[in-house]
């Protein structure tokens, strides 16, 4: 077999595998090495438990808020009952903001650093001063 | 494929449309099922409540200017004010008599009630048009207590609630209602732009046990609340005693708010 054009085949192919590389390269040789978001967490001998466990929040509170909000809405159920069996208005507001109370220093960090953009305080408020 | 004639080809025409038919009208069948189940008309459900309200013009005017019950609603609901009727927001409002029973008005109506303001909100109607319309059913009818519901998180702004519904009950953000507010309570959200509202009967109040703010402000206690399958209620010994009217009844919504002439 014989190839023709090689050379210039293969400069092109050299120039693509370089191009489509160099994010990579770039962020070795000048990227920050990104860091964890701090949350501001609430004071824990004041506010020991949450409305649900730690790593359940962390993972699923969207979905606990989207339940919250279904519950309150459309069935007009109110009350959460934690999981040791303590009883919280369903209140994004009310409830959550009574611990978290900076949206800027708790919810914000971690939205700001993962790209989303929840719409909640579109409507919701925010308390004032935060 | 020398081998498909007419005669088969045909024949798989006939079968294939028949099934097609058959698929339609059974997908049409879970349709109704489902509008039906979510309570679009009719009254409510059997042991439950049902709210509903008495308004006494003859109170009410008795306090000329007087703005208390749309103020405390107002502030209540964080409902925005635009100072300009094309983008004004209301959730309770008055109206004049002849606006609000433009078919008991005539040429020989006495002076005071032709033109004494008469306040209205949304009437919670039986037959909600509003809520036949809504094609996300961000409106609703709660089966429990005749509520007729609103969720802002589901409306899309399509407004056919605004023209179903006869009592122009509705109002729709045109602008980003929050510079507008002058005081914003954080308890209760505010609503966002291209999104329609309307009384809810302070449905988070009743939740709490509450009278609605309309009814807790008005100094004349010219409005009465409560549940009408409640035999001792307030409302019932009002509407017993007194000859009250409703809005546009011939329209068949059945509304919830009563008035006293």
């Amino acid at each position: 077999m014989k190839l023709f054009n090689g050379g210039p085949i293969f400069f092109g192919l050299i120039v693509f595998l370089v191009l489509a590389s160099l994010p990579f390269w770039y962020n070795a040789a000048f990227g920050t090495s990104t860091t964890r978001p701090e949350l501001e967490l609430p004071d824990k001998k004041v506010h020991p438990n949450c409305v649900a466990a730690t790593e359940y929040m962390r993972n699923s509170h969207m979905e606990l808020l989207n339940e919250w909000r279904d519950a309150v809405v459309r069935e007009g159920e109110r009350t959460h009952v934690a999981p040791d069996g303590k009883k919280y208005e369903m209140s994004l507001t009310i409830t959550c903001l009574n611990c978290h109370t900076s949206k800027k220093n708790f919810c914000d960090r971690c939205h700001d650093y993962l790209g989303v953009h929840p719409y909640c305080w579109d409507c919701h408020v925010v308390p004032e001063g935060d | 494929m020398t081998d498909v004639d007419r005669r088969n080809f045909l024949k798989k025409c006939a079968l294939g449309a028949a099934l097609g038919v058959a698929g339609g009208t059974g997908g049409a069948g879970i349709i109704k099922a489902a509008v039906s189940d979510e309570g679009r008309s009719g009254g409510t459900a059997a042991g439950g409540k049902r709210w509903a309200m008495v308004i006494d013009l003859k109170k009410c005017r008795s306090r000329e200017g007087c703005t208390d019950c749309r103020e405390a609603c107002n502030v209540t609901h964080n409902v925005p004010d635009f100072d300009n009727p094309k983008d004004e927001v209301k959730w309770i409002w008055k109206e004049s008599f002849e606006h609000v029973f433009h078919d008991e008005t005539h040429a020989r109506l006495n002076d005071h009630l032709k033109h004494s303001p008469v306040p209205v909100l949304c009437n919670h109607c039986d037959n909600p048009s509003c809520v036949q319309v809504c094609p996300t059913q961000a409106t609703w009818k709660r089966k429990s207590d005749g509520l007729v519901m609103m969720d802002w998180h589901r409306c899309i702004g399509c407004r056919y609630c605004m023209v179903a519904c006869p009592y122009g009950s509705r109002s729709f953000n045109w602008r980003d209602p929050r510079p507008h507010i002058k005081k914003i309570d954080p308890r209760f959200p505010t609503r966002k732009l291209g999104v329609v509202e309307k009384c809810t009967f302070c449905e988070s109040r009743l939740a709490k046990g509450l009278k609605p703010a309309c009814v807790e402000a008005c100094k004349e206690k010219a409005m009465v609340f409560g549940d009408l399958e409640d035999t001792e209620s307030e409302v019932r010994e009002v509407l017993a005693k007194n000859f009250t009217i409703r809005r546009r009844p011939g329209l068949g919504t059945q509304p919830q708010v009563y008035y006293i002439v």
